[in-house]
């Protein structure tokens, strides 16, 4: 059997390093089970989040080599294990221990965004009607797992640290979903611009590219919203874009 | 002791579908609920769930209906369900649907425009109202999203250790959060147990670390009692290849989409046997079964689609028998379809979009071209705390279960789908119930030597650390999951079972003396070492009850005892613990079943 060495972020708030850990590696196996043979072996008490190993849960988020990545979905086979395979938290949120981060700010955050406000039923029985094609609109944005791999490449939140002015890709695709509901009536255009700090986004498209789930949040989520932004609360700009679009 | 406390009328442990719908429920009947999860909001085991809601809401076949839901699930179950649990389960389940979808969620459409259901398992007519094959992440983003704005207190990572008692009563419970790894007490009138399965016992098993049993120890050793704890759901087509991947799941909604079992010589081995109680409803030709799975109303359903402890038994018969696929499962293949369908690899990718990424990216396989390879996985416990059919209350007064870690609805056997028709039907109706039980009795008194006594046991690991050095926890887990499956997995007998015994007594001994290194401060290790006596707790309940009954039916199947009894057909196997702490085993009738449910069995033959 083949060995390796990982390079494992150890510490909390306090500070921290890399330790070394070298491993037995086997066929198929992913990031996480390494974590998990080391966790069993010698690091007994190192602190990892995970549930499902199938990525389906968005709780093993780290970053490997580098790279924001699910550690259940990310197989030794695509790494160069001649190297050593460095493990280390996400960076947006304030490490626990680790490869614990303190997420909780993502849940609070969501709580201020307005709830489902649904139409009046359509059928007498109070049940709705709605066309498979309005479904899959939003089934994109449904898709998340709450990972939350696109907050920690979202440089807004990663270099600037504006946590207080701006709620992220993960929320502004929460709010896109909320938004494209066939059935939802509620306005949340106002609460985007002021206080979710929609403008903050500069399009970069860092957070499309780390998604595990292939959302493609910029183009589908983010530019719609602000779209809607522009033309709630812009009005004059609105010629402006409909020029630009070329729809006079 | 001084440490963090709360107070609620409701205490809710567990936060996957039960949990969050009985939060909801609780709150909404005026009490204060304070909801405790091992794991984040929305990460709990109902994210896995793949295939459906099973609702009988006749959407897509008007001649289903409350009644052939319940028939399904009884026949299912062989029979030993709570058959009143069985019937509100069957009456309530479509509301609950609707009540989702009125909270946000979004199921696949009829083309006329309401929810879509699919064909699964055990299920006579299409019922199972889904999203694609990711219908669990939607139900739990559902409710979360839903619940937050209830006034729910969330306490996220943390962990409950102990039920505090009070004359006879539950008065609340001790734990502890991982972060710092502070203890915590949580006092309330009402504790609603919704804390999911046990498949951590088991070496292969679709299930995450937390399900280690916790609401079943619980219960048991606050006095509780549990029931069918003999049986164990073995799903049938979990992935087998590479290794690090076996036991997760691949969903039944493969075959509902028409995905057919095949052993090493490309047979269809699953028409081979098909048990007399389901002949009547199952094809006898692939080409009937294709249809079935295309919508004809006419067509009967391919045996692939027969209940799961059938098709996991058939597949390690197969395998067994030296027919088997080259990693030791059999050969589930959607890719043929593109023979019967244009653009079958686009339709397998959006019916079963989930599959598709999973196979391709943890084992290389491109589903809409080659077969993949499945074999059984541990997956749902059947058996769990023994409630009552309205209530979902224990019998320990103020204690309430619902999901997978309460017990009655699903028998000797569950189906696809009624799992989280379950979480949603009794969920609801605890915390409906817990809330009432609240409001009548008040809160109790938290006796402060139960609290001091469970916060010197969950500290003693790091003692022995310092002092004898014992093993760590990751050892002796592994040793009992591999013990577990293969002394008391999927074919069973006596001899196998009292040897289980035997090393349960052992590992419990190293579990006594397991050590963990370093401090409180989120320590996995801490925390696998004190969920180690509850995995042995329900490990022993499982050998027990399965040693009990000597026969086969649903998921218990013993190679000493092959066929079904009638008499065993007629109880149930309890499990209780004694005045000195010894497991007491007791055989009950079977609750009986009104005239009325009587002849809605019959009608449905």
């Amino acid at each position: 059997m083949a060995q390796a060495t990982f390079k494992i972020w150890r510490g909390d708030v306090q500070g921290g390093g890399f330790v070394d850990y070298p491993t037995e590696v086997s066929e198929g196996m992913v990031v996480l089970d390494a974590v998990h043979q080391i966790q069993a072996g010698p690091a007994q008490d190192l602190a990892v989040r995970w549930n499902c190993k199938a990525g389906k849960c968005g709780s093993c988020s780290a970053e490997v080599n580098g790279n924001p990545r699910l550690m259940c979905m990310t197989r030794l086979s695509d790494l160069p294990l001649d190297e050593p395979v460095t493990i280390e938290p996400i960076r947006s949120f304030p490490v626990i221990r680790d490869l614990v981060t303190d997420v909780s700010w993502n849940f609070a955050a969501k709580k201020r965004i307005k709830k489902f406000k649904p139409r009046p039923p359509d059928a007498p029985d109070g049940t709705w009607r709605i066309a498979q094609e309005d479904v899959d609109r939003v089934q994109e944005f449904r898709k998340c797992i709450e990972c939350f791999l696109c907050q920690d490449v979202c440089h807004v939140l990663r270099e600037h640290h504006l946590h207080d002015q701006f709620i992220g890709p993960r929320l502004l695709v929460y709010a896109a979903a909320l938004e494209m509901h066939p059935l939802d009536v509620e306005d949340r255009v106002e609460d985007l611009a002021k206080r979710d700090g929609i403008g903050f986004c500069n399009i970069t498209k860092c957070c499309t590219k780390v998604c595990p789930e292939g959302i493609t949040i910029t183009d589908n989520a983010i530019i719609p919203l602000k779209e809607r932004v522009v033309d709630q609360l812009y009005d004059p700009l609105r010629r402006i874009f409909r020029i630009f679009r070329g729809s006079g | 002791m001084d440490l963090p406390r709360y107070a609620y009328d409701v205490l809710v442990i567990g936060a996957g579908g039960a949990g969050l719908r009985a939060a909801i429920e609780a709150s909404a009947a005026g009490a204060k609920v304070g909801v405790v999860s091992k794991s984040l909001l929305g990460k709990a085991h109902t994210v896995m769930a793949e295939g459906g809601i099973a609702a009988a809401m006749a959407n897509v076949d008007d001649r289903d209906g409350w009644k052939v839901h319940f028939a399904d699930t009884m026949r299912g179950g062989g029979y030993l369900n709570h058959p009143r649990m069985a019937e509100i389960h069957a009456k309530e389940a479509p509301d609950r649907v609707r009540e989702l979808e009125a909270w946000g969620a979004l199921f696949d459409r009829t083309p006329d425009g309401r929810i879509l259901q699919r064909n699964f398992g055990g299920h006579r007519y299409p019922r199972l109202a889904h999203v694609g094959d990711r219908t669990g992440l939607e139900m739990i983003r559902t409710l979360q999203d839903h619940g937050i704005h209830q006034g729910i207190e969330f306490h996220m990572e943390h962990t409950v250790t102990l039920l505090l008692r009070d004359e006879g009563r539950v008065v609340g419970a001790f734990g502890y959060e991982r972060e710092r790894g502070r203890f915590v007490v949580f006092a309330a009138p009402a504790v609603i147990l919704a804390t999911g399965g046990i498949g951590r016992a088991f070496s292969v098993t679709s299930n995450s670390w937390e399900y280690t049993g916790d609401g079943h120890a619980l219960a048991y050793l606050a006095g509780a009692e549990l029931i069918d704890m003999e049986f164990v759901q073995f799903h049938p087509t979990g992935m087998v290849w590479p290794p690090s991947v076996k036991g997760i799941l691949v969903t039944e909604g493969v075959r509902g989409e028409g995905g057919v079992l095949r052993n090493s010589e490309g047979r269809r081995f699953m028409f081979d046997d098909i048990p007399p109680l389901y002949k009547n409803q199952t094809a006898d030709n692939e080409e009937e079964g294709w249809r079935y799975t295309q919508g004809d109303k006419e067509a009967r359903r391919p045996p692939e689609l027969l209940t799961r402890d059938h098709v996991a038994r058939c597949i390690v018969r197969e395998v067994r028998e030296g027919r088997g696929s080259p990693h030791g499962g059999v050969f589930l293949d959607i890719a043929w379809i593109k023979d019967r369908l244009p653009h079958a690899a686009e339709h397998i990718k959006k019916k079963l979009p989930s599959m598709y990424h999973q196979f391709k990216e943890l084992a290389g396989i491109d589903i809409t071209r080659e077969p993949m390879e499945v074999g059984p996985t541990t997956h749902y416990m059947m058996g769990g705390v023994r409630v009552d059919p309205e209530s979902q209350m224990s019998s320990l007064p103020g204690l309430f279960a619902a999901g997978e870690c309460g017990a009655g609805l699903h028998g000797a056997n569950r189906l696809g789908g009624n799992s989280l028709s379950d979480l949603l039907v009794f969920g609801k109706r605890a915390g409906e119930h817990a809330a009432q039980f609240a409001r009548d009795q008040g809160p109790g008194r938290i006796d402060e030597a139960q609290v001091d006594a469970a916060a010197r046991w969950a500290l003693a690991p790091f003692e022995r650390h310092g002092s004898s050095g014992g093993e760590g926890p990751y050892v002796i887990q592994h040793d009992l999951q591999r013990m577990m499956q293969e002394l008391v997995g999927i074919v069973r007998q006596e001899a196998e079972m009292e040897q289980a015994l035997a090393e349960l007594v052992q590992l419990r001994e190293r579990a006594e003396k397991a050590a963990v290194p370093g401090n409180r401060e989120y320590n996995p290790g801490w925390h696998t070492t004190l969920d180690l006596p509850n995995l042995l707790t329900v490990s022993e309940a499982v050998t027990r009850a399965a040693l009990e009954r000597k026969e086969s039916r649903g998921a218990q199947f013993r190679d000493d005892y092959p066929e079904k009894d009638e008499a065993f057909g007629k109880l149930n196997i309890i499990v209780r613990r004694g005045p000195d702490g010894e497991m007491q085993i007791a055989r009950e009738p079977t609750p009986s079943m009104s005239p009325e449910l009587q002849a809605v069995i019959q009608e449905m033959k």
